[in-house]
């Protein structure tokens, strides 16, 4: 009689539901400064990208101030105090110079819902690395592409001094094939009528810049005020002409050429469900891909904590689940490459005349087809 | 040569901000001796309050006098609540005390407006360019800015070589002592200086800030510049102040201009700008060593 | 006397159970912190020696930090990469190697500056020291090959033989070590002849002169000896946080030393080091409960200045009825 109802409890505590644990997940982002809503977005992304996923997670958000020191001090604490395994987060590349580092150091994993520098896509790719968005590159080969597509010859390449900048540039060139002549600017730079004295002395067919955050909107502004805005067109890559950007911008942005990899107008249900909960949610902030990408990540992070049950000790059992990308994304077509990277398409924007009188990004066509980045052969993985 | 000529322009609105600081330190610190290192923070309060005012109102011409009178109102309220009890000590207690009022303004600001910068709007007139030279089309907001500061110095130059008062403050920064021996009310005289000191400040600001991001610690970054401008000028003396600060914009942005190109010649670009930006960024502090060793007092001190 | 070398003691060995401390209370942080407090105890200690006693106010003194940091940072880099620095000298993860050489370094980098601030005095020497820090953090800023704005990451910490130095407590262990060897060494300085004559200089640089001393001499000597400290402290730093960033030298971290300084009371050998815990301990306390706490900091620091003459250490003694 014991026996029986000893396996009829255990039976019975068996058939329930298995309790999943709550995953906690160390976010480290931007949230300070002129390009704090930067990671604002990405924050509020994967909430929203977590919870659609169904997954039952604790996020520890910690704010970088963008600086690499910062951010490596609040990932060791992290990884070595607080015993969480799995990171995110970060929004500028510097930063991820020194936190993935840690990261794999000890024995965790990151998960990229943004920068993904070269440094870290080629022969330094890990197993416990992943990136959702896009390698840093390949965000600007497509605007190189584009440029290329409308007949342009000459360019001015302008980025600020820090590997995202040197990975914008490189990559703009590398599919432009026209002559380039490079101009770096300061990473805090907010004046930049001296880069405008450039650029109209060198006069070229097109102007590609990388200036993200707020010194995207000074830089349009400018461009403007320089009476440079009619004269010379642009050709920008999604960081540089962010929706949030435009709204400070305004009518002046009207005709820029853009590229992205995903725009608010794309047709498959998984955006459109994200482009609805985002509206609930927060109806008076614009979505921008920042958002978009995070949503991503959360999407992924959840389909892999549902493999594993809602735990996170397990780091190669998780990196495992994580490999698997078994989830839909908002832009449609996605798969890793052999470096972890995204494989995924390329589409031509133009910023036009919204239906409510503000600028607005259009979907123009695909230029690319399935791409991933020029350093996944490199990877040995 | 189009080049140049706006680069040259460039430097030009650079040194007449600097020119709208210094000028309120050098006075501060020469009739007062004080080393006000929070001086930088009325500048960031002008360019704060009046963009807040400006969006609120809807008008960058509500926004001006408005953003100058708080700031000379802050000013004063500086000078009367601490500065005033920095005159008898020594320079560290005054470098440490006005340090503590950078912190405490900074994180003021970010209290009242909040971490992320403000957006200016520039006025319709403002927001576009006119063509000065064939194929130079100048921002017209620059110009004006240039305006605004040569006037500036014009009205100073005659407040301080014409007028009662300018007489008293150019005593003062000859032989403070010998000021109050004649029986002016030197109290007065202080928080005069300073509510003008902090206008000027302010002024700067609300200039800039349509051009530069409006943030927390954009005093810190433009105070060691107005510094190096006082000690170059000579401690005391606006026309120190308005030839070192013209000379110093102009310097910096040329070098910053050319340089990195220079360099690119013989540097991968990335290595070149920032070669090339840092020891542009060096230069007016190598200008202030060389000066000071040379003519430890500035160019054109005042005292005797 | 005898009563200060007993508190001395008792103090050590509280700062060598800190690691066990730790592991007790579970406050694993503790560790981090007191270690910190530490490093810059010694660096702000190495600036009252010409602040407190030689009245000379240097604010360029967190470039001798930096330095020292970056000479940490830049052999682990040569190391790291298989490279030699300037082509001829190889990089190295030796503490045994880094330490000393940080120590030389720094200390002529302050005899250049030294020699040429130390002609001026007064705001211009104040000035032209805060011009030459500067200078420094833009120079290293402006190497790439260096990391530039974004520093150099030193993924392990220096090596000592025959100890673990990856286990956090063997390396703050080291740095208590050092610490005391360094409050030993600036305790029998300021009590020696020199020191006397530094302060001399300080209350009455005229009447020192009369005595036949060559003051620019003896305050050239000083400031080098002050700015081994700082590179001392600086190389510590860095291989503490791993990390060094051109943020090491700006001049606002002079002026952080210089309030733990002035927290602590200039003028004693381990005020500073009281002045740097009661900062540290202030910034992470107050920042626990609010994000504004340089606020605080702002107005504490404004009412140190105003209020007192002897910083947190004078208010003690004021209210321990000593003298």
């Amino acid at each position: 009689m014991k026996h029986l109802l000893t396996t009829a409890s255990l039976m019975a505590v068996m058939a329930a539901p298995a309790w999943a644990e709550t995953a906690k997940i160390g976010v480290i982002t931007t949230l300070s400064g002129p390009a704090g809503y930067l990671g604002e977005q990405i924050r509020d992304g994967l909430k929203l990208g977590l919870s659609a996923s169904g997954a039952d997670t604790e996020l520890v958000i910690e704010d970088d101030a963008r600086d690499p020191n910062t951010g490596l001090q609040i990932a060791d604490r992290m990884l070595n105090e607080e015993g969480i395994k799995l990171l995110t987060g970060i929004v500028f590349s510097n930063v991820a110079g020194t936190v993935v580092p840690e990261t794999l150091d000890n024995g965790g994993i990151y998960v990229s819902p943004n920068a993904a520098p070269s440094n870290l896509a080629g022969a330094k790719c890990h197993p416990n690395y992943f990136v959702v968005s896009w390698q840093n590159d390949s965000l600007h080969e497509a605007s190189g592409v584009a440029a290329k597509e409308l007949g342009y010859k000459t360019a001015v390449a302008l980025a600020p001094n820090y590997q995202a900048g040197q990975d914008a540039i490189a990559g703009f060139e590398r599919e432009f094939g026209g002559e380039v002549t490079q101009i770096y600017t300061a990473v805090d730079q907010s004046d930049f009528a001296g880069e405008m004295a450039q650029i109209r002395d060198a006069n070229p067919d097109v102007v590609f810049q990388f200036h993200p955050g707020g010194q995207g909107i000074g830089f349009l502004k400018q461009y403007q005020q320089a009476g440079l805005l009619g004269k010379i067109p642009m050709a920008l890559s999604e960081p540089s002409i962010d929706t949030v950007i435009l709204k400070a911008v305004g009518d002046a942005a009207i005709g820029i050429t853009g590229t992205t990899h995903w725009n608010d107008d794309f047709d498959n249900d998984a955006s459109k469900a994200m482009v609805a909960a985002w509206a609930a949610e927060y109806p008076d902030r614009p979505l921008t891909t920042y958002a978009q990408q995070a949503y991503d990540t959360g999407l992924l992070i959840g389909s892999a904590l549902k493999k594993t049950d809602g735990k996170t000790d397990d780091v190669e059992a998780l990196a495992a689940a994580i490999k698997e990308a078994d989830f839909t994304s908002t832009r449609g077509l996605f798969s890793f490459g052999q470096n972890q990277h995204p494989v995924q398409e390329w589409f031509m924007t133009e910023i036009v005349a919204g239906p409510d009188g503000g600028p607005k990004i259009e979907t123009k066509k695909k230029i690319r087809e399935q791409v991933g980045d020029v350093y996944a052969a490199d990877c040995k993985m | 040569m189009v080049l140049i000529v706006e680069q040259l322009l460039n430097g030009l609105q650079y040194g007449v901000t600097l020119f709208l600081l210094a000028a309120g330190l050098t006075l501060i610190f020469g009739i007062m001796g004080v080393i006000n290192l929070a001086h930088g923070a009325l500048y960031m309060i002008g360019a704060f309050v009046g963009t807040w005012v400006a969006l609120q109102s809807g008008s960058f011409w509500i926004g001006l006098p408005v953003g100058l009178a708080v700031t000379a109102a802050v000013g004063v309220a500086m000078e009367v609540g601490i500065i005033r009890r920095l005159y008898a000590r020594d320079h560290l207690d005054q470098v440490l005390a006005t340090f503590a009022l950078i912190l405490i303004f900074n994180e003021a600001m970010v209290l009242i407006f909040g971490r992320r910068p403000l957006r200016t709007n520039l006025p319709e007139i403002f927001s576009g360019s006119v063509e000065i030279m064939p194929g130079l089309p100048y921002p017209i907001y620059r110009l004006f800015v240039i305006v605004v500061g040569l006037l500036v110095a014009l009205g100073l130059y005659i407040l301080i070589n014409k007028t009662r008062v300018g007489m008293l403050v150019r005593a003062g920064a000859t032989n403070r002592a010998m000021v109050q021996a004649l029986g002016v009310d030197i109290g007065r005289l202080y928080t005069v200086v300073f509510a003008l000191g902090a206008l000027l400040a302010g002024l700067a600001g609300i200039m800039a800030s349509p051009i530069v991001s409006v943030q927390v610690g954009m005093g810190e970054e433009i105070i060691l510049a107005t510094f190096v401008v006082v000690v170059i000028g000579g401690v005391g003396s606006v026309k120190g102040a308005f030839i070192a600060g013209l000379l110093l914009g102009m310097i910096d942005t040329m070098l910053r201009a050319f340089l990195p190109r220079v360099l690119a010649g013989f540097m991968d670009g990335s290595d070149a700008q920032a070669l090339g930006s840092g020891v542009s960024s060096m230069g007016i502090y190598l200008m202030m060593a060389l000066v000071l060793l040379i003519r430890p007092r500035g160019l054109f001190a005042a005292g005797a | 006397m005898r009563k200060e070398n007993i508190g001395l003691v008792v103090l050590l060995l509280l700062l060598i159970a800190v690691p066990f401390i730790a592991e007790m209370t579970g406050q694993l942080s503790l560790i981090r912190l007191v270690g910190q407090i530490l490093i810059f105890g010694i660096a702000a200690s190495s600036l009252n020696f010409i602040l407190g006693y030689g009245g000379m106010i240097s604010f360029g003194h967190a470039a001798f930090f930096g330095v020292g940091g970056y000479v940490v940072g830049v052999m682990y880099h040569h190391f790291d990469q298989g490279t030699a620095f300037l082509g001829i000298i190889p990089g190295t993860d030796q503490m045994l190697v880094t330490l000393p050489l940080a120590i030389v370094v720094a200390g002529l980098a302050a005899a250049l500056v030294g020699a040429l601030s130390l002609r001026t005095s007064g705001v211009q020497f104040i000035m032209i020291t805060l011009a030459f820090a500067q200078m420094f953090f833009f120079l290293v800023v402006s190497l790439k090959t260096y990391g530039g704005e974004d520093g150099i990451m030193v993924r392990r910490t220096n090596d000592l033989p025959f100890l673990n130095m990856r286990d956090k407590a063997t390396l703050y262990w080291v740095i208590v070590c050092v610490t005391a060897v360094y409050f030993l060494a600036m305790r029998r300085l300021v009590h020696s002849s020199f020191g006397a004559i530094i302060a001399g200089i300080r209350q009455n640089e005229r009447r020192m002169a009369a005595l036949g001393i060559s003051t620019y001499r003896y305050k050239l000597v000083a400031f080098v000896l002050s700015g081994m400290g700082a590179g001392l402290a600086g190389a510590l730093m860095v291989n503490f946080l791993r990390f060094a960033s051109p943020d090491m030298m700006h001049w606002t971290r002079s002026g952080e030393l210089m309030i733990m300084v002035i927290l602590g009371g200039v003028g004693t050998v381990i005020g500073p080091f009281i002045g740097a815990a009661a900062l540290v301990a202030l910034e992470t306390n107050i920042a626990r409960w609010t994000e504004h706490w340089h606020l605080y900091i702002g107005l504490i620091l404004l009412v140190v200045v105003l209020a007192t003459k002897g910083g947190i250490l004078g208010l003690i003694r004021k209210v321990g009825g000593r003298k």
